[in-house]
């Protein structure tokens, strides 16, 4: 297997799919001529030319719907926002119409799309650039959501997105685009709703998704060096999510810690909390604690910043309280 | 109208050209009849939700849509009863919808604002405001992408134009040059807001023109008027792959919606909706074709009758339909 960044094995899966289905165009801010913020499409323009690679206005309600359009008339569309905080803006789009138009149609109308781009802090990008909506996102039925956290899950995944009928919003953290992993040599998907235990471990189960898999993972190191065994649960897709896999977890080590960037009030950590509580209350040693970000808008100072969102230090406190 | 021009003007007609104009006023009819057993139903809580009927505006849809070619698209606004039968959906699918039935078009999940018909290039009503216009700008960029040589038509309202997607839309549609018709059925009211207070200016096809493509008034209550500028525009648009929008001046004669109680009389009066009524577009066209010799008022009761029977078939059939089994509620929300 090749060593690759996060943002070329993403380019893979862009460049498979779209030699594969002829449908499937790209569409964005500065992804063509500019080369993409993040340089996730650099060179695409080049290969595949206007007629594949959209440069639009900056009018994402217009371009996102317009993505929709396509894709009822049988396009698949790969959306790319420069931020997730940008596709705020067609909300109305994404909830009001691509979640619903399979369902209002009773079954007649599907939606292949595909939105993808970074959410997430840690570039001091401050208020307007540095939230992870994938909440917001999971709570509307009828949007698929999913949240790599290795090169290799991020090329797998987002080729599933990319087939499937469905719309799916593919949220890449900043903080992984210049992350390296082996990436398989030979063509490869990886199916939605299927989560992945990053490390086993007897003691906690720290259940996280996207940057918080590294956070975790930094933290087991240490963690190990005192005796503590943490398993780590990378969830990778929230719709569908893969239950099976956290309660079974948590049948082994009897805690379990919630671990994400996005705010913690309503944020998906009380989803985690309250589905283990229903479905593996009887096998907890402790209560289901929240590592998530400080309810704030993201600050632009440095020091404060980094307090804002979870950090190594954060996880081995948490688990050594659930351990108490 | 002399009975030597009569003569003439019946002995020019061809056939086709006689059948386009009675298959016109026979879905005008159809769609008017419809439109009245719905509000009824209505009021005997057949149907829910809100109601937003398409009486006095029936000129529009079936001129536009009477020019349409089967590799076309149509998407409109929630007041999208008389879209899918102008485009031939069948009537008691139609009904059997607004009943909430599993034999409706949407197996009763969309209801009267969100119809669906893809087997007659129906591709959604939106219900909200100014939504079908992002989806029908990617239909149409879809048939240039694949190069179908198909255009969409993307019916709204006047209360639209100050939705700030129209204006993204239009722009990108002019920068892509997309096949799309923009039609904005102005029938003056927002809601109850009229026109002049909700437009900065009140020339919607002047306020649409600044976007590279053309854009034009057309009167909207007269059919033969709309199907002349339909036929000129959708070949426009086919031919050199470029956006156009379209004003057409119309008028609703009942409220927003069914369930509007306080029109007329708050936000207009009776007398406008009696002055309004004189250009009503089945009258007129009725008048034109008993004028020019085209056929018999006795054609023209038939169609009448015929569209009765159409109607009352529909509800019939809406009536006996068996609401979709509670294991419906959980269907539909991803595809497989």
């Amino acid at each position: 297997m090749a060593i690759k960044l996060f943002r070329e094995a993403l380019r893979e899966a862009l460049i498979e799919e779209m030699d594969r289905d002829e449908r499937v165009f790209l569409m964005g801010e500065d992804i063509g001529r500019y080369q993409g913020s993040f340089r996730v499409t650099e060179g695409l323009f080049q290969k595949y030319g206007p007629q594949r690679v959209w440069d639009t206005p900056i009018s994402e309600p217009g371009f996102i719907a317009i993505a929709i359009g396509a894709a009822i008339e049988g396009l698949r569309p790969v959306v790319e926002v420069m931020t997730w905080s940008f596709a705020f803006l067609a909300m109305d789009q994404i909830v009001n119409h691509a979640a619903k138009i399979l369902y209002k149609s009773g079954g007649a109308c599907p939606v292949p799309l595909v939105i993808r781009g970074p959410a997430g802090p840690g570039r001091q990008l401050a208020a307007q650039h540095s939230h992870s909506f994938e909440l917001w996102m999971a709570h509307a039925p009828g949007l698929k959501v999913v949240l790599p956290s290795t090169p290799a899950d991020a090329k797998g995944l987002l080729k599933t997105a990319i087939r499937d009928n469905n719309p799916v919003m593919f949220i890449e953290h900043p903080q992984l685009y210049l992350t390296r992993g082996e990436v398989p040599e030979d063509e490869y998907t990886i199916p939605l709703g299927v989560a992945d235990i990053k490390r086993q471990g007897r003691d906690v189960s720290v259940i996280t998704y996207s940057r918080g898999v590294l956070v975790a993972q930094q933290a087991a190191e240490r963690l190990q060096q005192e005796g503590i065994e943490v398993e780590i649960i990378d969830l990778r897709t929230l719709v569908p999510c893969d239950w099976d896999t956290v309660f079974n977890s948590i049948r082994k080590t009897h805690r379990a810690i919630a671990l994400h960037d996005d705010w913690r009030y309503a944020g998906f950590g009380a989803e985690i909390a309250a589905q283990v509580q229903e479905h593996a209350f009887d096998w907890l040693d402790a209560p289901v604690l929240r590592v998530a970000g400080a309810d704030v808008p993201m600050p632009y100072n440095k020091h404060l910043e980094r307090a804002a969102y979870p950090q190594v230090e954060d996880v081995i406190t948490a688990v050594k309280q659930v351990l108490a | 109208m002399s009975a030597k021009t009569r003569t003439k003007k019946a002995a020019t007609i061809s056939k086709e050209e006689r059948e386009e104009l009675l298959e016109m006023y026979r879905q005008m009819v159809l769609i008017r009849h419809f439109e009245q057993h719905c509000d009824k139903a209505y009021r005997q809580d057949k149907i829910g939700g809100y109601l937003h009927l398409y009486i006095g505006e029936e000129a529009v849809a079936v001129g536009f849509i009477s020019q349409l070619q089967p590799q076309d698209r149509v998407l409109g606004h929630y007041r999208d009863h008389g879209y899918v039968l102008a485009l031939g959906s069948d009537p008691r699918k139609v009904m059997a919808e607004l009943y909430g039935k599993v034999t409706g078009l949407c197996r009763g999940k969309s209801g009267s604002m969100h119809f669906y018909d893809k087997a007659h290039n129906f591709l959604g009503g939106y219900a909200i405001v100014g939504g079908v216009i992002g989806i029908a700008t990617g239909v149409a960029f879809a048939q240039k992408y694949e190069n179908t040589g198909g255009i969409t038509l993307c019916f709204f309202g006047d209360g639209a134009m100050n939705a700030g997607l129209l204006h993204e839309c239009l722009n990108m549609a002019g920068l892509w040059k997309l096949p799309v018709v923009y039609i904005v059925e102005n029938n003056k009211y927002a809601m109850g807001t009229p026109v002049e207070l909700h437009s900065a200016v009140t020339n919607l096809a002047h306020r649409a023109s600044v976007y590279g493509f053309p854009s034009v008034q057309i009167d909207g209550m007269d059919v033969l008027k709309v199907r002349e500028a339909a036929r000129e525009i959708i070949a426009h648009v086919r031919t050199h792959q470029e956006p156009y929008f379209v004003e057409a001046i119309t008028y609703r004669y009942v409220g927003h919606g069914a369930a509007d109680i306080t029109d007329p009389g708050s936000y207009r009066t009776r007398e406008e909706i009696e002055e309004w009524r004189k250009r009503d577009p089945i009258a007129t066209l009725h008048r034109y074709l008993i004028e020019n010799g085209i056929c018999t008022k006795e054609e023209l009761e038939a169609i009448d009758q015929q569209a009765q029977r159409v109607v009352e078939e529909a509800a019939r059939f809406a009536d006996e339909s068996p609401d979709p089994p509670l294991e419906e509620l959980w269907q539909h929300v991803f595809m497989d």
